[in-house]
Formats: structure tokens, C-alpha cells, sequence
């Protein structure tokens, strides 16, 4: 027996996108200023930054990926989970009665993308639980399903 | 009470101006003394005078707009003269309610009521300062009507609330010898006993060497050493534990007197500390940990982020005495880790266990200063899995308990990975079931 659900919702598929832009995108300015470079002056060092810049760049990629896919989350009777991580993975357990308050943010980024973060607080400093690049309505949604479901089970501190 | 019916608003004590300047008081009482005895002429001093005077008027307005008064179940304070604000506080949320006395206050015979609120919104109520005689039955009322709101919402709709509670009697459960406490401190803190002996015999062999390091920055170092040890002393000398009616009552402090009740449904979590050299003693701190916000400024630097402490140094059987008056449920038996954790952590390795009953989990931790947690489910926030790189090759997990207070936190550290994922399931619906149990206060 364990508490893993038969299913677990993950994050938008606009979110890998989107971290990937964030990886990428300065990878590849890095590699065109390095090759610029490296074709004004000739110097086998610029192209030797240039790979490695094309390496580092494959590299986060495929952490990001992989990040991207540790990522869920599941809405149980009591409680909600949330799983994340792939060197460190940590799933964090609160329960509806517990949450203080819900946030909802989106960044500049995310919002281009049409997401949005949900975070859960709860009256302990050290819960993390976070559930990022979900659709807006999605967000939406789980937040609203959330408060509503915090409120009917409240407990006192 | 004295100073009217109960219903009535309250001023604060007069004399509260002149108590909450503290050392302001002090330092602007001097040049009136001088000018008083002709020592300084008036023209000299015109400007300073001035600023008095205007502190003088703040001060005085500040208490003339302050009242307060019980109102139902709330305890209400309007204040300020500008930016008028008025203030409820549920009585019904109180977590603690502490007496506190500086040693300003103690010269003029007031003394402060803080009330400390539950939730990460709500602050503390403070009532500063109220006349000493007043002071104890003011808080016997508070938390009688704080016990009765709660028993009202449950089921007698009875107004307990007009009823004054006899001053029971106190059962005292432990105090702390000075001598003891001395020893405690320093043998917690031996490392700073022998920075000073080796800079006290440095002295002797080379005045001058020592006395031009000590200069820099070493001084101010050892200043604030010193005040950390002695804010430690001051806080915990004779510090008393008794049993009351409304639980835990603590009680002591050198220079600055406090009193605090401590509730049992209230308690977050308790921890024995064991620190190095106290274990051949045998000795123990016992902490608790309760809800509430960060202490706010005019509450001392030294208290932010500590725990509330219960017996500063006893012995180990009476720690775990007060721990079976808090949780009487604490689990008796507590496994240890699988071999393997040596490979991870050699030197926790040993102290690391845990155990759990149906209501309360406890685990134990700490390399060198052994730390036991108690935990009620009751109180959990959160529960969190983590396994970290070298716990997944070992086949190992964490899992942590958060709880509501400031730094006590239970976490079964490095357990085997199967056994972590069936204590997260097991404590996550023991906790459901725990809080679903009405609380026994």
C-alpha cells in the first residue's frame, strides 16, 4: 500500500516549451556571439567555447525534459500531492483542512504562454508545494476546486 | 478589577509611557537631574529639553488614546491619535498568554500582557503596561474566558464567562537550582569557556599582543558572546514549571520577570536536547514549540526563532515526565535506521530513529547534540517524501513532518525506501483520523 494515486495530472506541455525556450534560447546567442567571434578572428579557442556552449545547451535540455516529466499532481479525497524532482524527488502530502491560502502567479513568460503557478500554503513554513505551468484554466479551476475544498474541511491550527 | 466595571474601556497604567521609553527614560532623566540640581545652566540646555518635552507629549497623548475593554468573546484595543486603529482579538484563538516584566516595570510595579494569537496573520495583543496586582486576575479572566468561548462552540451554550476562577492551586513539577543552570550554560557552551581562558592566560603572558587583537573585531565578539549567555541566564534563572488548571505554567527570569501558561492542545511540538557534554550528566532542555507568528521587535532579538523552554536543565526522567503530560501518547519503542545509512551518514548514523503511535510521532537525530522530536499528527501540516541521490542508490527515503511552529520539525530520516513510503502513507491517514478526532484540551 502506498499513497501513489492510479493517476497523476501533470503540467501543460506549453510549460516544456517553455523552459526550453529558457534554456535554449541564451545556449543559442552564446553559440552565434562565439562563432561570430571565432570567424572575425579566427582563433580556434571561440569554436572551442562554441561546442562547448552546443554541449552545455544539449545537456540542460535533456534535464529540463526530464525535469519537465517528474513534475505532477493528483486531487485525492483528503488531500493533495505533488510530485517533483529527478535528482531529488519529493512528494509532499497536504491535506485540504490544512491549506491557509492559495496563490496563483504568472510571470511575464508564463503569461505569453498562458500559464500559470499554483502554490499551496499552509501554516508551515517549510511545505513547498507548487504545481507550475498549468493551463489558466486550469489554475483556475484547481484553485477554486481547492478553496472550496480547504474550506469545507478546515481544521484549526 | 479595580478601575471600573468590566464592560467599561480601560486605560493602560499611567506610568506605561515612561516604562516603554526603557532606556530612553534613563538617558533623558540624567540631564533633567543635572538641570534640577543647578549643575548645568537652562540656556544650555533648552534644545534637549525641547525633544523631552515633545517625547513627554507623545508619550502621554500615545496613553491618553489607548483603551482597551473584553467585549463578548474579544478582547478589543483602540489606539493611536492620527491613524486611529482599533484592534479585536478572538479570545477564542489564544494560544498563550504570557506576563512579562522588564526590569523597568518591575521598579514601577507594572507589568505586560501579551496575548499570543494563533495563525500566521494574526500578531500579538499586547497590553502594555497594566498594574501589577491587576495583572493575575486580569489573565485568570482571559483564559477563562478564552477555555469558555471554545466550550461554548462545542456544546454548553452556559455563560461561564462571568465566573472568576479561584486562584487554584499550583502543583510545581520542577525549578531549576542556579548553580545548575550556570553549569548547564557553560558546558553547552564549553567552546566559549575556552576561547576565554585562553584569552585571559594570553593576557598574562602577552598583555600586549592580545590586547591589540582583542581591539578589532575580537572585542566586539566577545561582547556578543557574552550578552548571548547572559539573555540565556537571564531568561531561565529559576525558572519554575508548575501544573495548573489551564495547563503548563512557567514562570522566572533574573532581571526581566516573565509567566507564561502553556496549553497542552496548544503544543505543536516538544523537544529534548541533549548537547554533548551534558549527556555523561545525564541532563536534558526540554523545548515546546507553539503556534503563532515570529516575535515582534520590543520582544528581545535573543527569543526570535526560539522555542519555548520548559525545564532549561533537569535530568532526563523528569524530561520525559513533562513529555507524558503533554502527549501521553508518545510512542514507546523506536527503530533505527537499516546498516546501510553508515555508508550515508557515519556519524548520525547511531542517533537517527523513529517510532510512532496513533496520535504522536517521534524521532531523534544529531551528531554530537542529541535531539528527540515529538510530534502530535494532530498538529501536522504536511507530510513530504524526499530521497535525495545517495539515498537512491542506497534504496533509502526521508520523510518529513512540518508542523506549524518555528523550528521544531520532525523527519524520519534515511529509512529504507519501502518502509518510508508505508509511513508516509500510514501517517498521512493517522493524521486524517487525528484531526477528525475532536481536540482534547
Amino acid at each position: 500500500m502506498g499513497v501513489e494515486p492510479e493517476e497523476w495530472r501533470t503540467p501543460s506541455r506549453q510549460l516544456l516549451t517553455l523552459r526550453r525556450l529558457e534554456v535554449g534560447a541564451p545556449a543559442l546567442l552564446v553559440l552565434a556571439g562565439l562563432a561570430v567571434a571565432g570567424a572575425l578572428t579566427g582563433s580556434a579557442a571561440a569554436y572551442g567555447f562554441a561546442v562547448g556552449a552546443l554541449v552545455a545547451g544539449a545537456i540542460a535540455w535533456g534535464i529540463v525534459g526530464r525535469r519537465f516529466g517528474s513534475w505532477g499532481y493528483a486531487e485525492r479525497e483528503d488531500d493533495l500531492l505533488v510530485r517533483r524532482g529527478v535528482m531529488f524527488a519529493r512528494l509532499s502530502v497536504v491535506p485540504y483542512g490544512r491549506m491557509q491560502f492559495i496563490d496563483v502567479t504568472a510571470g511575464p513568460l508564463e503569461r505569453s504562454f498562458g500559464l500559470a503557478t499554483v502554490r499551496l500554503h499552509t501554516a508551515a513554513a517549510a511545505t513547498d508545494a507548487r504545481i507550475p505551468g498549468l493551463e489558466r484554466e486550469e489554475a483556475a479551476r484547481l484553485r477554486d476546486r481547492l478553496a472550496e475544498l480547504g474550506e469545507a474541511q478546515a481544521a484549526g491550527l | 478589577m479595580s478601575s471600573g466595571p468590566p464592560e467599561g474601556w480601560h486605560r493602560l497604567h499611567p506610568l506605561s509611557p515612561v516604562v516603554r521609553g526603557g532606556r530612553l527614560t534613563i538617558a533623558f532623566t540624567i540631564p533633567l537631574i543635572l538641570i534640577a540640581f543647578g549643575s548645568e545652566k537652562l540656556s544650555n540646555e533648552a534644545f534637549q529639553l525641547a525633544i523631552i518635552g515633545v517625547l513627554a507629549l507623545a508619550g502621554v497623548v500615545s496613553w491618553l488614546v489607548t483603551r482597551w475593554r473584553i467585549e463578548d468573546d474579544d478582547l478589543r484595543i483602540e489606539t493611536g491619535l492620527l491613524r486611529r486603529q482599533s484592534l479585536r482579538f478572538p479570545l477564542a484563538q489564544v494560544q498563550a498568554i504570557d506576563v512579562v516584566r522588564p526590569g523597568l516595570a518591575r521598579m514601577f510595579r507594572v507589568a505586560e500582557l501579551r496575548l499570543r494569537m494563533a495563525g500566521s496573520s494574526g500578531g500579538t495583543a499586547r497590553l502594555a503596561y497594566v498594574a501589577e496586582h491587576e495583572v493575575e486576575p486580569l489573565r485568570d479572566q482571559l483564559l477563562a474566558l478564552a477555555r469558555g468561548a471554545r466550550h461554548d462552540e462545542a456544546a454548553t451554550p452556559a455563560p461561564s464567562t462571568d465566573e472568576k476562577p479561584a486562584p487554584q492551586a499550583e502543583h510545581v513539577l520542577a525549578t531549576v537550582p542556579t548553580g545548575r543552570l550556570v553549569a548547564s550554560v557553560l558546558l553547552e557552551n564549553w567552546w566559549l569557556v575556552v576561547v576565554l581562558v585562553g584569552l585571559i592566560v594570553g593576557l598574562a603572558v602577552s598583555p600586549h599582543t592580545v590586547g591589540r587583537a582583542l581591539r578589532g573585531a575580537g572585542l566586539v565578539w566577545a561582547l556578543s558572546m557574552v550578552t548571548f549567555v547572559w539573555r540565556r541566564f537571564n531568561q531561565q534563572y529559576r525558572l519554575t514549571v508548575s501544573d495548573g488548571p489551564d495547563g503548563l505554567h512557567l514562570r522566572g527570569g533574573l532581571i526581566a520577570l516573565t509567566a507564561e501558561v502553556i496549553r497542552p492542545g496548544r503544543v505543536q511540538a516538544v523537544r529534548l536536547v541533549e548537547p554533548l557534554l551534558w549527556r555523561p550528566l545525564g541532563w536534558c532542555r526540554l523545548e515546546v514549540d507553539i503556534a503563532g507568528r515570529q516575535r515582534r521587535k520590543g520582544e528581545g532579538e535573543a527569543q526570535r526563532g526560539q522555542l519555548h523552554v520548559l525545564v532549561p536543565v533537569g535530568t532526563r526522567a523528569l524530561g520525559m515526565e513533562l513529555v507524558d503530560r503533554l502527549l501521553p501518547d508518545r510512542p514507546r519503542e523506536l527503530s533505527p535506521p537499516p546498516r546501510r545509512v553508515f555508508w550515508k551518514s557515519p556519524f548520525r548514523y547511531r542517533a537517527l530513529s523513529w517510532g510512532r503511535s496513533d496520535t504522536v510521532v517521534a524521532t531523534t537525530s544529531g551528531r554530537l547534540r542529541r535531539v528527540t522530536c515529538w510530534v502530535p499528527l494532530e498538529k501536522t501540516q504536511s507530510l513530504r517524501h524526499v530521497q535525495g541521490p545517495v539515498q537512491r542508490r542506497l534504496r533509502l527515503a526521508s520523510v518529513h513532518v512540518d508542523t506549524a511552529g518555528r523550528s521544531a520539525h520532525a523527519t524520519l530520516r534515511d529509512r529504507d525506501a519501502t518502509e518510508a513510503k508505508q509511513a508516509l502513507a500510514d501517517l498521512t491517514d493517522l493524521a486524517r483520523v487525528a484531526r477528525r478526532r475532536p481536540a482534547v484540551t
